[in-house]
């Protein structure tokens, strides 16, 4: 805590040297003290009874891992104290005025998650392959509209409309692959419905200036009167040419899709599935490493300047949301021809708005938003599975973790989250 | 590069911002452009840049009419500018801001990097400057933003650079350090047209000089011309840069600070050791380059700081950890540095703006109820006392002329029965006139007793209101002095060189 | 960083004319040229306009239009005389079901429409002034679906835990749910306040947290389920906790309505009259120029949401104790609070508005009912058109393009206050 000594003159050039007292960040170790609370309270207060057993394997495997079965109690028991050792030494590191490492925030998830399963599967099976392919499967939309809501904002422009875009998609590939019979024909037809509904963000955000908060939620409901309208008057007027019942098939890769646990996991999946690791993937790339992100993420933060080195702002907003509403839109083809088949009203139902989460959550960030995506699909189908093996715990509180997180991200608990400068703000010369 | 513009005239619905003006940039010369805030300057450098498009006239470039669009077309054509605020993307590094617009790709579309650090390291080379290409901009003190916007000019071939009140944010020696840069560019063949109002700076690299005045040229200068001669020019009549007024009576209560010290969000020390006094009838200026912790300091009195330690003791009272509320009830009156930001809610009429540090209780509020009829009564008085301008009361503020809304804010703070009066930046963007109103306003505060505190950037606007001056530099006070001291010495203390004055020593 | 010594935009030096200057004489002009390019003509032509959309999906969905208008070149007339009687039979239905149903033998039963809009209207008028209140400090409350949950879940239980005659047991439970979405809201301030947290995302959670909370409290013996019942529904309300009908058993419309128009007047003191408003307004305006000037914008921001939560609260009580009086399941908010959001951005956060945007938006409701069961049409034509109508208003210069209007002189007003901000920047 040395004050800098104003009276020295220093160079110029040289950078300002304000004195700076580090602060302390506490959050972290209060987050893990609250779950490490939980875990005591849940995995002694209500010790669980009986042996867990974790099933790794299918009967379908080529490899088999075979089950591991663990007494719940004390299993659950040592890792309530292994979480408890943690978190004190989180505030241990925080006293000596370091940061926790992210890795060890990783860790005790881990422990703790290991903990949880234990306790709430006491008596029963986990499936522990099915909790994981769940988890993708159910965050396949998710990560779409997260990219979506990751360009749109990187480029300046709030995208609130993913859930519009994404039943947008659901509609209209339901309604081009049972006309035409295609189910690629449907794929793009998703993604041409989530830049129509992107249009009309674009258009009432960029040129005329309308909160995008607003016309993001109005076209949402827009889109559901649209979409709800267009399902009574068209699809059930004739559901076996304008609604039929389409899968796409699962693609399983060779070999990958072979390993236990990880190749049903993530390689045995839809084309859906696969399009969206490569568009993860691009995205990323595309942000960070080549000139269309440079310019993307150059309008979102500072438009202006990018105006002055010769960049179209509004331009770029306009096809970039575009571009966010072809990516979302196609993940509401995951709802039809990805899952169950046929459109249903309100089919999404606010899938779109946690994938808004997922962006916050993941700070603007491609990968970051992806896992958040990951995460949330996890609490869901954990809810699921526990609902069928009977859990201890309500199904509608682990419902309602991913909103409860996404409250804990934007209060900045779970570490500082930066929007684009310009997020949100129309440019106007 | 040969630079012409003729009869470049714009429009804002009713009103012109350039009127046909006229002036030629040579290549190797550095042609000044002399203009009081609002004359018009940026509009017609924004027209060269293609920002706006002229309603009239032309834009020459070697005797070739040329047809800007935006201003990827000005760049193309030779034409860089360096803004007075800054065009960086903060969150980008050097390289990026450089390449940002024209870059290059490698396969797959990858951005070539090395080629843009390569491109930034071999023009910082040319000018000597110290730049590191991988730097965050937003990391890099002011003085080195500057440069990247000269580099990323120049990295596009710029035959003519345009610098818009580039040294607003400089400290004296840099700004020398500016001139240099300017007479090297000059050297090697570049045109520069260089915004500013400031005299010193005019007359010190000048090679032509232009004064435009409310979007007109009035006329030519040379060099040699003397600052008066200038002033005049530019203003339009002859100006009296000084305020009239008596020597102060200082009486012994007033303001005493102690060992202030403000801290920022991330924990950066912004106010540092911070320790003067203030009594009754005097005026404090505290001069500074902008940016060096004036404004954290005046929000810290004002209770707008958040971390904040030291003592503030306003008659006897001390008012550091306590609320605005409680610090304006007080009997502190502040005038914010940014008015549409900080001062007004341009939405609101001139009434409401005027009750809006006695939002609640008396005279304006009883039993929850606002009093309109009071309220009126006093806007209207208080229209009449401060001469403001406007159809009526219920004129919203955001409407009036920049004069206009700081004499809003200046009716609403000096109305009140005040122990101590701050004024950031009071006459910020101001016509001459209003500017003399102000100050004005200022001396009576201080000849009724009141201690005054005036920030301000202009060194002109501290000779003239100061009893006493305070010196800040990154976040410490350098020293207190006489209102009298000479520039150059002022000067040195705004780089941070240390001065033992009486005012410390005693 | 320095601040705009000169801006990008013109800041002239001498005194900018005023508008009001030109004189007396312009007087008239000027309220004319600001009705015409203001909000009331803008307003009724986007009414009109999303109807107009709204006739176009009613028109090519229709079977019998879809069928002449395969011989459109023959006999255009026949597409044309189809068209009009699908619309035509359409809207007549929109307006028998909302205002008047001419078909009814007398008038005490051809007003029951009427009455039926004004008991649909009442809690989107509730929820609207919510959200107004929320815009007029500037947050954008998204959360009105949780407050009506949240106030509605403890009206109930309030009325049906402690019964009490009428009407203390009304008072109590009213109060109750008017606490019930302060708290929740004003959470949502407190959140702002403290860390900053946007509340846009926040109460779009919370939406959800309170969606399940109550889903889990309806499923739990001994919290809202009702008594020796597995459905997850709560019991009836007492009579001595309802809403009693205002002008008898046969209209739909509750007091409810009354205690609307009264929240209605309330709001307008609030935001017109009280110092709190007044603070509120300088918050929403600019909050940096309300905090310099003293006002505690973070309080502000825990004070406005709770009291818009309390309005919000107040259409989950009419959801419980006037509409769902049998006992209610997860679902009571039935869209309400997505539904306020237009309310309050049609009658742009104003007292009047809002009362005159609900009314508008309940009738709509109240005839897509009857449209649906008598031309087959769905009801969530409604959806859009309310949509539609919220879209063209926020946009002027589309409406103005649309119907070849002349501009007005003066930008519009967030126009105008994003080139200040530029200019500034």
């Amino acid at each position: 805590m040395t004050a800098a000594t104003p009276a020295a003159p220093r160079p110029s050039t040289g950078p300002i040297a304000l004195a700076v007292v580090r602060a302390r960040s506490w959050k972290v170790p209060i987050a893990l003290s609250v779950f490490a609370l939980g875990a005591v309270v849940l995995f002694i207060g209500f010790a669980a009874k009986g042996r867990t057993d974790f099933r790794f394997s299918q009967s379908s495997d080529f490899f088999r891992i075979p089950d591991l079965t663990v007494a719940a109690g004390p299993v659950a028991v040592v890792l309530a104290i292994v979480a408890v050792v943690m978190a004190a030494a989180s505030w241990a590191i925080v006293v000596r005025g370091r940061r926790v490492h992210p890795w060890f925030t990783a860790v005790f998830a881990a422990v703790f998650m290991a903990g949880f399963l234990t306790w709430a599967a006491a008596g029963e099976q986990l499936p522990f392959t099915a909790l994981l392919l769940g988890a993708v499967t159910l965050s396949v939309p998710l990560v779409f509209g997260a990219l979506g809501g990751v360009i749109g904002e990187r480029a300046g422009v709030v995208n609130v409309a993913i859930e519009g875009q994404l039943l947008g998609g659901a509609f209209c590939s339901a309604l081009v692959a049972s006309a035409t019979g295609s189910m690629t024909l449907g794929l793009v037809a998703a993604a041409v419905a989530g830049v129509l509904v992107s249009f009309i963000l674009a258009a009432f955000a960029i040129k005329y200036l309308v909160d995008q908060v607003i016309v993001g939620v109005v076209i949402n409901v827009l889109v559901t009167g649209l979409t709800n309208f267009g399902y009574t008057s068209i699809l059930s007027a004739d559901p076996e040419h304008l609604n039929r019942r389409m899968t796409l098939p699962n693609l399983p890769i060779p070999l990958l899709s072979d390993i236990p646990i990880i190749g049903p996991v993530l390689f045995d999946h839809t084309i859906i599935v696969y399009i969206a690791y490569v568009a993860v993937a691009a995205v990323w790339f595309g942000l960070f490493h080549t000139r269309w992100g440079l310019r993307v993420r150059a309008v979102g933060e500072h438009p202006q300047a990018a105006d002055t080195v010769g960049i179209d702002v509004n331009r770029t907003r306009f096809w970039n949301v575009s571009l966010a509403g072809a990516i979302a839109g196609l993940g509401g083809a995951f709802f039809t021809l990805g899952s169950v088949g046929i459109f249903t009203e309100q089919m999404t139902a606010g899938q779109g708005y946690i994938a808004l989460a997922a962006v916050i959550f993941g700070r603007w960030d491609p990968i970051r938003a992806t896992l958040a995506a990951l995460l949330f699909g996890f609490a869901t189908n954990l809810q699921n599975i526990l609902g069928i093996i009977g859990s201890p715990v309500p199904s509608e509180f682990l419902l309602m973790l991913p909103y409860v997180v996404t409250i804990f991200a934007v209060a900045g608990l779970v570490g500082k989250s930066r929007a684009p400068a310009a997020d949100g703000k129309p440019y106007v010369k | 590069m040969k630079l012409e513009l003729r009869g470049i005239t714009k429009r804002f619905g009713s009103l012109t911002a350039n009127d046909r003006i006229s002036l030629t940039v040579e290549p190797g010369e550095i042609h000044c452009l002399l203009g009081e805030n609002g004359a018009g300057k940026s509009t017609l450098m924004n027209v060269l840049y293609g920002l706006y498009q002229a309603d009239e006239g032309e834009i020459l470039l070697d005797d070739v009419v040329q047809h800007f669009s935006g201003p990827g077309d000005a760049m193309k054509a030779g034409i860089g500018m360096v803004h007075q605020h800054f065009m960086l993307i903060p969150v980008f590094t050097v390289a990026e801001n450089v390449m940002l617009g024209h870059e290059q790709t490698r396969g797959l579309g990858r951005l070539d990097l090395p080629a843009a650090r390569a491109r930034v390291r071999e023009i910082s080379a040319r000018f000597g400057f110290d730049v590191d290409p991988d730097a965050v901009v937003e990391h890099l003190p002011v003085g080195v933003q500057q440069r990247v916007e000269i580099i990323k000019a120049l990295s596009r071939d710029a035959k003519v650079l345009v610098f818009d009140e580039p040294t607003a944010v400089l400290t004296p020696q840099e700004t020398d350090e500016l001139m240099d840069v300017m007479r090297r560019l000059k050297e090697q063949g570049t045109g520069i047209v260089f915004i500013t109002h400031k005299l010193r700076e005019v007359r010190e690299v000048a090679d032509r000089i232009t004064v435009i005045r409310l979007g007109k040229v009035v006329g030519e200068a040379s060099p040699t011309a003397g600052n008066t001669e200038l002033a005049s020019l530019m203003v339009g009549r002859a100006v009296e840069l000084t305020v009239h007024k008596e020597p102060a009576q200082p009486v012994d209560s007033g303001l005493t600070v102690n060992g202030l010290t403000v801290l920022d969000a991330a924990g950066a020390k912004v106010v540092n050791d911070v320790s003067f006094e203030v009594r009754g009838g005097e005026i404090l200026a505290i001069a500074g380059v902008q940016g060096n912790g004036q404004t954290e300091l005046t929000e810290a009195l004002l209770g707008l700081q958040a971390k904040v330690e030291g003592s503030i003791e306003l008659d006897g009272v001390e008012l550091a950890g306590r609320s605005v509320r409680q610090v304006l009830d007080a009997g502190v009156g502040f005038v914010p540095e940014d008015r549409n930001e900080d001062g007004l809610v341009g939405e609101f009429s001139i009434a409401e703006n005027l009750m809006l540090d006695r939002s609640s209780g008396a005279p304006f509020v009883r039993g929850g109820n606002v009093q309109t009829k009071a309220l009126n009564a006093f806007a209207e008085e208080k229209l009449k006392e401060f001469d403001v301008r406007a159809a009526s009361i219920q004129t919203p503020v955001g409407r009036l002329s920049g004069g206009n809304q700081q004499k809003v804010v200046l009716a609403r703070e000096l109305s009140r029965e005040l122990r101590l009066f701050v004024a950031a930046q009071p006459t910020r963007g101001l016509d001459v006139g209003s500017i003399e109103f102000v100050h004005k306003r200022i001396v009576a505060a201080r000849d009724a007793g009141v201690p005054v505190i005036v920030v301000s950037t202009e060194l002109d606007e501290v000779a003239a209101l100061a009893d006493r001056i305070a010196v800040m530099y990154r976040g410490g006070i350098v020293g207190i002095v006489p209102g009298d001291t000479p520039r150059d010495v002022l000067g040195l203390m705004m780089a941070g060189e240390h001065h033992t004055s009486e005012g410390e020593a005693a | 960083m320095s601040q705009a010594q000169e801006t990008a935009a013109p800041q002239p030096a001498a005194p900018r004319p005023d508008a009001g200057k030109t004189g007396a004489t312009s007087r008239g002009q000027e309220v004319l040229r600001e009705i015409m390019g203001g909000g009331v003509v803008i307003s009724v032509l986007a009414v009109l306009l999303a109807f107009i959309v709204g006739a176009v999906l009613i028109a090519v969905t229709d079977p019998d239009v879809q069928k002449v208008s395969a011989y459109f070149f023959a006999r255009p007339s026949d597409t044309f005389q189809a068209i009009w009687h699908a619309v035509g039979g359409a809207y007549q239905s929109l307006f028998q079901g909302a205002i008047y149903d001419t078909a009814r033998p007398d008038f005490a039963s051809g007003i029951q429409p009427l009455m039926n809009t004004l008991s649909v209207s009442t809690p989107l008028i509730f929820g609207g002034l919510g959200i107004a209140l929320g815009f007029r400090i500037g947050l954008f409350n998204i959360g009105g679906q949780g407050q009506i949950l949240i106030g509605g879940a403890v009206a109930g239980w309030l009325a049906w835990s402690f019964p009490m005659p009428f009407p203390l047991g009304l008072i109590v439970a009213i109060l109750g749910g008017i606490a019930g979405g302060a708290v929740w809201a004003g959470l949502v301030g407190w959140l702002k306040a403290q860390t900053g947290a946007h509340e846009v995302i926040v109460t779009i959670m919370l939406n959800y947290i309170a969606f399940y909370l109550i889903s889990f409290l309806l499923r739990t013996p001994g919290a809202l389920q009702a008594k020796g019942s597995n459905n997850p529904k709560s019991p009836a309300i007492p009579t001595g906790a309802q809403l009693p009908a205002l002008l008898g058993t046969r209209y739909a419309v509750t007091w409810a309505f009354v205690l609307a128009v009264a929240a209605v007047v309330v709001y307008w003191w609030l935001m017109n009259r009280s110092s709190l408003g007044f603070r509120f307004r300088a918050v929403g305006e600019n909050p940096n120029a309300a905090r310099t000037a003293g006002i505690g914008v973070d309080r502000m921001y825990i004070y406005g949401m709770a009291i818009a939560g309390g309005f919000v609260g107040l259409a989950g009580v009419n959801q419980v104790l006037a509409t769902n009086t049998g006992g209610f399941s997860s679902g009571f908010d039935a869209g309400i609070g997505f539904n306020a959001i237009t309310v309050a951005l049609l009658g742009r956060s104003r007292p009047l508005g809002v009362l005159i945007a609900g009314l508008l938006f309940g009738a709509l409701q109240s005839g897509g009912y009857l449209m649906q069961a008598a031309n087959g049409i769905p009801v969530d034509i409604v959806l859009i058109v309310q949509s539609l109508i919220v879209l063209f208003i926020a946009a002027p210069p589309l409406v103005r393009a649309i119907f070849g209007l002349p501009k007005p002189g003066v930008a519009p007003r967030r126009a105008r206050r994003a080139l200040a901000k530029e200019a500034k920047a």
